[in-house]
């Protein structure tokens, strides 16, 4: 008997190592084949967007546009305490409209975990605060082993502000589960505590750590972090923590260099390693599209038993 | 009036006292405590039956926040009083931080005046420390003083400017007036809203970690010894803070320290599924940190248990974690929960008792916590084998935002009399 699926996205910790291996089969067979079966003809999706964002956004409606499922853009309040209407009220109406999923994006984490609580509707969380963005994860982990022909035994680095990266905990999560090992590399004050004991390794030696990694995976410098606190200037973050050409020299030949967007470029990426030949940064962008119609369809396409 | 509590159990801190006695009670004093059975046949009296019950001083709680005035949605000073008495309280020391805050001698006397027609507890204001607890100036702590605080703070904020610190210490030196610090580095805080540690890593909240805690408590400890006043710490929660109370202490030193239920028996693993009912400030700590806890109420660092009771209705809780209200509430379920540490052997029944009764009322120089004879009839009875179930539902608060929801404990409130009346059970 299958398995019954999780009904809620809410992290990596929502798949089992068997449930990603499906979702990126699925998502291999839409890319080659550009399958635009109306697998989800008849279904309504809305987008419940209460942090702007562009990428992820465009990406779930292009996913379901070519299953043909009807999907609604909704900017919710980005706060409850600034808008009058809480958080819980604002989902509360979306599904009374019943939608067959809400994607949630919300700049507080655990706000998609809160409505889990409360909706009976599946949820897909599209980022949650410094918590976990899970698409985002399965898309770079498609994106690798596209590239790469495996995971297991792979050594991942990702380089920034770990501390304050949804994108950093969702793929730490989901990469262990697929038998990589991953390395965290940034200043000190953008570490977070203990973060050791979900088994990454932690330097704070950028050009030490490009030449063991066989991923690269920058994350961006958000500009409120740039207050003279976390790090002096922009010009010692580059210097110690900026992917330039020069770094990559020390890198292995065949090492792929991902970034989840919107790029600083000139900050913690240099525009010539963006651009450059090792970079699989659209890639990712495009994998998203096909990694997020199979999430949909795994989650609600499939025929299979169910818990309510 | 007269009210006769007989086949109990008298537990008295005050005099060292633990024995079967029978209790009279007259014109709102303890009259007599005398041999089981001593008392009976008299007419014209009341009497409670306390069989398997302690009957000990009245509960005092050094730390309560009724939202009156301003937030009378939360708790008012008739709720508030209420939960006290049903939850075996029978005093009340309400903090500052109401809206406007208590930091001038109207708002005082409004609460007293409010306190004397709706309350059923003695309910007992705490004047701000700083005008609007703003931390930048004094509040005229002389005419509060005069209009019936009995306790000086700003509890909800720290007083982050030490110069402002020491010279409240210095000025409170006159009217013998305790201060009571609210220990939290602010800069270091910053947004921080959980322990910081693995579970904020997971969780992607942001810490506050026991150092903004710990380096708070070490100044204030540097300035009740610069200054020779007494400095009282509010809700203590990090095994370096119990660290620094106990050396300071040995020093003679004057400070003393109160933890809550929340503090001694939560940990911020609680937080895993973003519940807001387990969100205040000082956080929820660790495991090591509870160890210390109650190794320090069983060595006697920190003196009291308080419940830093704090409603919030849904609408500061039903909410995104991080944008929710701090606080937890207390009053219904402290003695309940914390009569664990009796049965967990951390205290006696004895010192259990003295916790929460005679060493608050030390400390805030109250005339209460004792059944000497003479004394005001302040009594809390309640049987300490019988089990509750915490249910919110069936909270007389007005909020019901408390972590121990579903709880069953032992300790159940068996009647609770203030000034020789009896306030709870309700008529």
């Amino acid at each position: 008997m299958e398995a019954f699926h999780p009904r809620h996205i809410l992290g990596m910790d929502d798949l089992s190592r068997q449930d990603i291996f499906k979702i990126l089969a699925l998502a291999k067979k839409f890319k080659s084949s550009q399958n635009t079966a109306p697998l989800l003809k008849g279904k309504t999706i809305v987008n419940l967007f209460f942090e702007p964002s562009t990428r992820t956004r465009s990406s779930f409606e292009i996913a379901a546009k070519r299953l043909s499922a009807t999907i609604l853009n909704i900017t919710g309040p980005q706060s409850s305490t600034v808008k009058g209407e809480t958080l819980i009220d604002t989902a509360k109406n979306i599904e009374a409209m019943n939608p067959d999923v809400i994607i949630i994006r919300h700049s507080s984490s655990g706000a998609p975990y809160v409505l889990s609580q409360t909706l009976k509707t599946p949820i897909i969380n599209a980022g949650d605060g410094f918590h976990e963005h899970p698409t985002q994860a399965l898309l770079d982990i498609f994106t690798i082993e596209e590239v790469k022909g495996k995971l297991s035994g792979l050594k991942v680095l990702i380089v920034g502000d770990i501390a304050h990266s949804r994108v950093a905990r969702s793929n730490i999560t989901g990469l262990k589960k697929m038998g990589a090992q991953v390395i965290v590399c940034g200043p000190p004050t953008l570490i977070p505590p203990a973060i050791t004991r979900l088994g990454v390794e932690v330097s704070y030696d950028l050009k030490k750590c490009v030449q063991k990694a066989d991923v690269i995976m920058m994350l961006r410098i958000q500009e409120e972090r740039q207050d003279h606190i976390q790090f002096p200037s922009k010009k010692e973050y580059i210097q110690y923590f900026g992917l330039n050409s020069e770094t990559l020299k020390l890198a292995k030949k065949d090492v792929i260099i991902m970034h989840p967007g919107p790029l600083n470029r000139g900050i913690e990426i240099s525009s010539e390693v963006a651009d450059g030949p090792y970079s699989v940064i659209l890639n990712q962008v495009t994998n998203g599209v096909v990694v997020r119609m199979a999430l949909l369809v795994w989650l609600m396409g499939e025929k299979r038993a169910s818990t309510h | 009036m007269r009210l006769l509590i007989k086949n109990g159990t008298v537990v008295d801190p005050s005099q060292k006292l633990q024995a079967k006695k029978d209790l009279l009670i007259e014109n709102g004093k303890i009259k007599k405590i005398a041999p089981p059975g001593s008392l009976d046949n008299q007419d014209d009296i009341q009497v409670i039956d306390a069989k398997n019950c302690i009957v000990a001083p009245g509960f005092i709680d050094m730390h309560t926040h009724l939202r009156e005035p301003g937030e009378e949605h939360k708790e008012t000073i008739h709720s508030g009083a209420l939960a006290a008495a049903r939850g075996g309280f029978t005093s009340i020391v309400c903090m500052a931080n109401t809206q406007p805050p208590n930091d001038n001698p109207f708002i005082t006397q409004f609460i007293k005046l409010k306190a004397q027609e709706q309350a059923c507890v003695n309910v007992y204001p705490v004047g701000a420390l700083s005008k609007g607890l703003k931390g930048e100036e004094l509040a005229e702590i002389g005419l509060l003083k005069e209009a019936g605080c009995v306790a000086i703070s700003d509890d909800g904020n720290p007083v982050m400017n030490s110069y402002v610190m020491r010279k409240a210490l210095d000025y409170c030196k006159h009217f013998r007036l305790p201060i009571i610090s609210h220990c939290e580095d602010s800069h270091l805080v910053g947004k921080g809203m959980i322990n910081e540690g693995f579970r904020s890593t997971l969780l992607g909240l942001r810490g506050n970690p026991s150092a903004s805690e710990e380096i708070m408590v070490a100044r204030d400890i540097a300035l009740a010894e610069l200054t020779g006043s007494h400095v009282h710490i509010a809700h203590i929660s990090t095994e370096a803070a119990v660290r620094l109370v106990r050396d300071a202490k040995k020093r003679k030193v004057s400070v003393s320290t109160e933890v809550t239920p929340h503090h001694l028996f939560l940990t911020d693993e609680s937080v895993a599924t973003y519940d807001t009912h387990f969100k205040m400030a000082p956080p929820l700590r660790t495991p090591k940190d509870i160890r210390a806890l109650k190794e320090g109420l069983k060595e006697n660092i920190i003196d009291a248990l308080a419940t830093d009771h704090a409603p919030h209705s849904v609408l500061e809780k039903n909410i995104e974690f991080e944008e929710a209200a701090n606080g937890v509430m207390g009053l219904e379920t402290a003695l309940p929960v914390t009569l664990k540490l009796v049965e967990e052997k951390v205290l006696t029944l004895s010192q259990f008792i003295e916790k929460w009764t005679w060493a608050p009322a030390k400390i805030l120089k109250l005339p209460k916590g004792t059944l000497k004879v003479g004394a005001d009839a302040d009594i809390t009875i309640f049987d300490p084998t019988k089990k509750v179930k915490i249910n919110k539902d069936t909270f007389q608060s007005k909020s019901k935002n408390t972590p121990f929801h579903g709880w069953t404990c032992k300790g159940h409130v068996h009647t609770t009399v203030v000034g020789g009346k009896i306030v709870y059970p309700f008529k």
